[in-house]
């Protein structure tokens, strides 16, 4: 082994700037976002409701062409609490991320939690999105700043599983 | 399925930064000590099988290009496999399906990531529109189905401590293992800062270097040899975004090891297999795997690990090796459990033998948790 004091390996500091092709059904997301409004798309054969939608259902290999507005209300179907700092994140831990289940959706995304203290969040509290304020929105789901419990009851977690129509 | 046996295993030394050698380096301890085993040379070797995961965990584009002339391809066929952290285990099926096939007779294939040259939790988390910039790490992605795990299954949590314990405990008995941490307990598990809840810092694998060879043979080349021979290896994927997706036991895992086992002949895999080497980066992993593998019921697979059935001296013992979580050189983290299973029926995984370890499995997963790749060797043919 070498002296680990002595530098015998280089720098090479790597910057990468992409341009992202959203397509079709990402873009009609992206777009509904930046008014303010969530859209989702159906597949015609399981009946499955994806959103953010990507265009096809990979249950069934079919485009998902019938588009639905859904509410910024759900629940959340699974959490945990971030410690640990990561290069590059611009949020401060700890904070609470989650996997926020819209009604009327089959999939969950990854969003914030705030506005309750980190040991009350829970399997199936209901939630709902804080948008910024509106000259600031942009088309992207950062338009909504975190989602903050509604106070209502509690979802049972089996209701989320999805059955195929 | 034309018979295909591994006949050599080589394993460098794993650790946080293997600044001693270069990339090229590193993969060559590896390959040098699995030629050794099986007792071929370079001339013995029809093709190469390269794999390792994303190429921004070390930013450098296609290694497989330069490290072509060092990992013996010149003039041979070179190929490469990328399934993300499930990449070890599917580049050893790819590397087998060109014995079982008849296309060749000897084959050597080899993994690795060289962790310490770049940043791998800053490569995953690249910035979308349709998704927050939450930059968690993959404990970050994987620690909410682990809490949906214990919430299904009602698992006490001092389990994810066990595991943490019992796989260093392993690892203290590997000397290639990267975590070498004597007198490890339950209190110094618990004792470490909450990383992701429910996840601590040793329940947590480490960031590694280090590669892993095979070499995989026909009847011709092995017979004589101390072998292990494949008795049956599936890959399978999911959709990542698909609805009815079931992260906590995934239905490819459940359907990867119900191939697995048709194609061995096992009916029961509790009890027809001896010991397995199953990718547990993330201490609940080891609960939810020996359900989604059909060694434990539903919801029950946090028993067995507190009955310490897992630990070595156990009837499924899980992680001899001291696994993922003692050694996590992502790219070759796969291939290891392979190889480990492997060294395991060959009867060579010296201080962490199973006694009379006759089948063994292997098994990697890898993405979000959509891809998979197991096997199942045995001592006999
Ligand atoms: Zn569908």
């Amino acid at each position: 082994m070498n002296n680990s004091s002595e530098k015998d390996y280089f720098e090479s500091l790597i910057s990468l700037e992409y341009t992202h092709t959203a397509g079709s059904a990402t873009t009609r997301f992206l777009e509904a976002v930046a008014e303010g409004k969530i859209v989702g798309q159906k597949c015609p054969k399981c009946s499955a409701v994806y959103v953010p939608p990507r265009g096809s259902c990979p249950r069934d290999g079919v485009p998902t062409s019938e588009e639905v507005t859904l509410t910024d209300r759900g629940c959340v179907e699974s959490f945990t609490v971030v410690h640990i700092p990561i290069p590059g994140n611009p949020i401060e831990p700890p904070f609470v991320s989650a996997m926020i289940r819209l009604d009327g959706a089959n999939i969950s995304f990854l969003h914030l939690i705030q506005e309750i203290p980190v040991e009350e969040i829970r399997i199936g509290m209901r939630v709902e999105a804080v948008w910024k304020p509106q000259e600031e929105w942009t088309t992207s789901l950062e338009n909504i700043k975190w989602f903050k419990p509604t106070g209502e009851p509690d979802i049972k977690p089996e209701s989320l599983i999805f059955k195929p129509k | 399925m034309i018979p295909a046996a591994v006949i050599g295993v080589g394993q460098t030394k794993y650790d946080s930064k293997r600044r001693d050698v270069s990339m090229p380096g590193l993969i060559r301890e590896a390959i040098d000590r699995a030629l050794i085993q099986a007792g071929v040379d370079w001339d013995d070797i029809d093709a190469v099988i390269l794999g390792k995961a994303p190429d921004m965990f070390e930013g450098v584009m296609m290694p497989e290009l330069f490290l072509a002339d060092s990992i013996g391809a010149y003039n041979k066929p070179l190929l490469r496999v990328h399934t993300a952290g499930s990449v070890g285990g599917s580049t050893a099926i790819m590397a087998a399906t060109h014995i079982t096939s008849g296309q060749y007779k000897c084959v050597l294939t080899v993994s690795f990531e060289k962790q310490s040259e770049s940043n791998a939790t800053w490569a995953l988390s690249p910035k979308y529109p349709y998704t927050p910039h939450i930059n968690a790490g993959a404990g970050g992605y994987f620690a909410p189905y682990m809490r949906e795990y214990i919430r299904r299954s009602g698992a006490p949590e001092h389990i994810g401590w066990q595991v943490a314990v019992k796989d260093r405990q392993n690892a203290n008995l590997n000397p290639l293992a990267h975590l070498q941490i004597p007198g490890i307990d339950l209190e110094m598990v618990k004792s470490t800062p909450m990383l992701w809840e429910p996840l601590r810092y040793l329940e947590s694998c480490p960031s590694s270097d280090g590669a892993c060879a095979l070499i995989i043979a026909a009847k011709d080349i092995a017979k004589g040899k101390n072998a292990a021979w494949i008795k049956g290896m599936s890959v399978r994927s999911e959709g990542t975004l698909s609805a009815g997706r079931d992260e906590v036991n995934p239905l490819a895992g459940q359907m990867c090891a119900k191939d697995v086992y048709a194609q061995a002949g096992i009916d029961n895999p509790l009890k027809e297999i001896d010991c397995a080497e199953i990718y547990v980066p993330f201490s609940w992993y080891e609960p939810m795997w020996l359900e989604n593998l059909g060694f434990a019921d539903k919801n029950k697979g946090w028993e067995f690990t507190d009955q310490g059935r897992t630990e070595l001296s156990g009837d499924i013992p899980f992680n001899m090796s001291g696994g993922v979580l003692s050694s996590n050189p992502i790219g070759a983290s796969g291939m290891i459990r392979f190889g480990e299973a492997a060294l395991q029926v060959m009867g060579e995984a010296g201080e962490h033998q199973v006694d009379n370890a006759k089948v063994a499995m292997g098994h990697a997963y890898g993405g979000a948790a959509q891809f998979f790749a197991m096997w199942v060797v045995g001592k006999e043919i």
